[in-house]
């Protein structure tokens, strides 16, 4: 029964909850979309957490999506057990990084009084989350060792039933525990992005990369303006 | 030729009393708000001195403004890549203790202490984290003292100067200081604009304002990092950046800035200079000998008629070119060349100009110990100023000495012409001759003299009417949103989960 709760109802709550709760908030509260940046108050730990920990978990998640979306190919490179062993390795290597860093943000924000100052209750439960998430996977790697040979073949199904609406729960039924909590306290984070600082990744400035530098707006066009005539009633202009 | 129009300042050295009178009007308008308490949009400095935040001239530690790199710059510290690069942590990011932690007193406490046998006390209380601190540190910590071993032998300017040069300037004879009231500039290349991610800051078309979109600003402060004038803030609380908005509500109504508004010293000019935005990229990539030339050049002369039409052909108003004919920016500036803006090496072209002391630079102490005032040989003065040239030129031009000696040879001759008109016990020739020198004639002479010392309120603030409220109601009625909870930014501004 918990079954279906968390490995049937939980994502797709999730899914309803972050499509919803995002564009609700993009919508209606642009200014409480910010990384929430402590760097000004201390900024010399945070170097030490904030890089090791960002760098880890997004090398992770790139991982995690690969096996995701081409579940064939990782299977014939792993087809060679050292070509798997430097695979599993380095993997292991962004977890303990994605630890250390975040074991250090963790640290910093209990050491230093004017963090605490910025500290909403939901930054404790994102790092309760995180460490979860974190622990929880390298619990994985540890004792249900060799996850990029079976991802493909557990994992990938179960996430694709998801997606094509039809669950199909029998494998991950089956997993250990501790594959279990990591797949849940995924969904949980997932679920969290509308109401915390997650929503800051979903803003990653992209278009930075398309725009020319320097950005002038005009707030009204005179040479329009002088043409007032041409106005409709009704339709507002493209300048206000 | 693409023509806009930019509002521009004047800042007159020789008159600011260095009051902060204009920090405070801005404090107390815009950022006594929790996380914006260390702000100081408007700040005023002694020089020499280390400034606030701490040695901000110094872009080998912050890495702010932007390189020359063959015909175009790129952003010294931030960027399309070197920002995105940092975007977890932010490499060159003044923190808090660059500035200094604000605090209160706890006056509460003198009416409400437990009687008892001390006097009660307001103690001074951290603004971020409530406890009690002793403050080491404020945004004019430095003040008046422009002979330290602290502020101002650490002055960032003092790389250019030789090992001599720098003793003589301590000396207790020769010391001197002059204040420098700072804000943002505005910049026709803002490097703030530039290195926003998110694309959050722009610039407004109409009057060259350089805004922030509380609501598009995601809190990355790469703005922060590249201003190579440290005038984006960041605001702990709120996660977004800030920054002076040169009262836009008030500029837009046809008033002066509360800064400028408020200046006891009346040191300030704001006006309408017309520009050429073709120009900018080839300007700001000027190499280092003709860049003041370069950037002052970019400045058309707004009673030019091909100028003119060219403005109306781009949409400019009309009440706004008229500005522009009265701008005392452009009298300043362009007509007698007497301001010049700060750093210029920074290469955003800052739209603020200085006109630079000539007072604490002239009168020495001779050798039999007294002050040596004679109007004898003033060039020879200028040379032998108590300010090196070296130092002022490292502020305003970019190190080129001979643009600084010119224009404090052109506010002598003003003062000469005036002394022998006024008082009279100068020998005409000696007015003359230096008038003649630096190719100024008695009209001019008098023109300058009135706008410097007795200018009107109109005078000093030339600034065209926005007409945005004309452009508001032809293209929104007012009727649509009756019943509504009306215009603008309407949540409030408080941090987010
Ligand atoms: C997509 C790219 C991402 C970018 C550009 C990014 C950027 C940032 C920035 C600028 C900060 C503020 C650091 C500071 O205090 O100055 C931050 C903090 C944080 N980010 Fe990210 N982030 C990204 C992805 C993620 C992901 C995927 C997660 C977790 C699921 C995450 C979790 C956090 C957490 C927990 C903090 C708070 C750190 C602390 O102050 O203790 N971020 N991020
Ligand atoms: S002074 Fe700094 S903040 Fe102001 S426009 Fe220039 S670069 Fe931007
Ligand atoms: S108010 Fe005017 S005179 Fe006083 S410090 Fe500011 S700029 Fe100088």
């Amino acid at each position: 029964m918990s079954n279906y709760f968390f490995f049937i109802g939980l994502p797709y709550a999730t899914i309803v909850i972050v499509l919803v709760g995002t564009i609700f908030r993009y919508m209606n509260f642009g200014f409480k979309i910010s990384s929430l940046s402590s760097q000004f108050l201390e900024g010399k730990e945070l170097f030490y957490g904030s890089r090791p920990f960002h760098w880890g978990l997004l090398s992770l998640f790139l991982g995690h999506l690969i096996a995701f979306l081409f579940p064939k190919s990782l299977m014939v490179w792993n087809s060679v057990p050292l070509r798997m062993l430097i695979l599993e390795v380095v993997a292991l290597g962004f977890g303990i990084t994605a630890l250390y860093g975040l074991g250090m943000l963790v640290m910093r924000r209990f050491k230093h009084k004017r963090l605490q100052k910025v500290t909403t209750k939901m930054d404790v439960l994102v790092y309760v989350v995180l460490l979860t998430q974190v622990i929880s996977g390298l619990w994985v790697a540890y004792f249900a060792r060799w996850g990029s040979a079976w991802f493909p073949t557990v994992l990938t199904p179960y996430l694709r039933s998801l997606f094509v609406l039809d669950p199909d729960i029998t494998a991950v039924a089956a997993m250990p525990l501790s594959v279990k909590i990591h797949i849940v306290s995924a969904f949980a984070l997932i679920g969290l992005i509308p109401f915390t600082r997650f929503m800051h990744f979903l803003v990653y400035p992209f278009p930075y990369l398309f725009r020319s530098y320097q950005y002038v707006i005009w707030n009204w066009d005179r040479k329009k303006i002088r043409i007032s005539r041409k106005l409709v009633n009704g339709v507002r202009s493209k300048n206000n | 030729m693409d023509i806009r129009s930019q509002i521009a300042m004047v800042f007159h050295l020789d008159k600011c009393i260095g009051c902060h009178t204009c920090s405070i009007a801005c404090k107390n308008i815009w950022t006594d708000r929790k996380g914006a308490e260390y702000m100081w949009w408007n700040n005023v400095e002694t020089k020499p001195g280390t400034g606030y935040p701490s040695k901000w001239e110094d872009q080998d530690i912050y890495k702010g403004g932007w390189e020359k790199k063959g015909d175009t710059v790129t952003l010294k510290g931030a960027g399309k890549f070197k920002g995105l690069k940092v975007l977890f942590h932010n490499s060159n990011m003044p923190v808090i203790d660059d500035y200094y932690e604000p605090w209160t007193y706890q006056y509460e406490h003198l009416f409400e202490a437990e009687e008892g046998d001390d006097q009660p006390v307001a103690r001074p209380v951290s603004l971020i984290t409530g406890d009690p601190i002793t403050p080491k540190s404020g945004p004019n910590w430095d003040d008046d003292l422009s002979g330290s071993e602290d502020y101002a032998k650490n002055d960032v300017n003092f790389k250019n100067l030789t090992k001599a040069e720098q003793e003589a300037m301590f000396q207790l004879e020769r010391m001197t200081m002059h204040y420098l009231p700072r804000m943002c500039n505005h910049c026709l290349n803002p490097a703030c604009v530039a290195a926003c991610p998110s694309g959050a800051i722009y610039k407004r078309g109409e009057d060259g304002i350089v805004l922030i979109n509380q609501k598009k600003c995601r809190g990355w402060r790469m703005c922060v990092t590249a201003c190579p004038y440290k005038k984006s803030y960041y605001n702990w609380s709120t996660g977004k950046s800030e920054k002076c908005l040169l009262c836009y509500p008030r500029v837009e109504s046809g008033q002066a800035p509360a800064c400028m508004h408020s200046c006891v010293g009346r040191i300030r000019y704001i006006g309408v200079m017309l520009y050429d935005a073709d120009k900018i990229e080839a300007a700001s990539a000027s190499s280092n000998d003709d860049l003041i030339k370069n950037q002052l050049d970019i400045y058309l002369d707004p009673n030019d008629p091909e100028v003119i039409a060219a403005a109306r052909k781009n949409g400019i108003a009309d009440s706004t070119l008229e500005s522009a004919q009265k701008s005392p920016i452009y009298k300043f500036v362009r007509k007698w060349g007497l301001a010049l803006p700060l750093h210029p090496e920074f290469r955003t072209l800052p739209n603020l100009f200085y006109v630079p002391p000539l007072l604490p630079t002239m009168a020495f102490v001779n050798e039999e110990g007294s002050y040596e005032t004679t109007s004898e040989s003033f060039w020879g003065a200028i040379e032998k100023s108590r300010l090196p040239m070296s130092y002022l030129a490292s502020l305003f031009s970019a190190g080129n000495e001979e643009v600084i000696k010119n224009i404090l040879k052109k506010l002598m001759a003003v003062r000469l012409h005036r002394r022998a008109e006024t008082v009279g016990d100068l020998p005409e020739e000696e007015s003359k001759g230096a008038m003649k020198d630096v190719v100024m004639d008695k009209d001019t002479a008098d023109a300058i003299f009135r706008l410097t010392s007795l200018p009107l309120f109109d005078q000093r603030f030339v600034i065209p009417p926005a007409h945005r409220e004309e452009a508001m109601e032809m293209l929104e009625s007012t009727a649509d949103v009756k019943g509504n909870t009306g215009f603008g930014f309407k949540e409030p501004p408080v941090r987010g989960l």
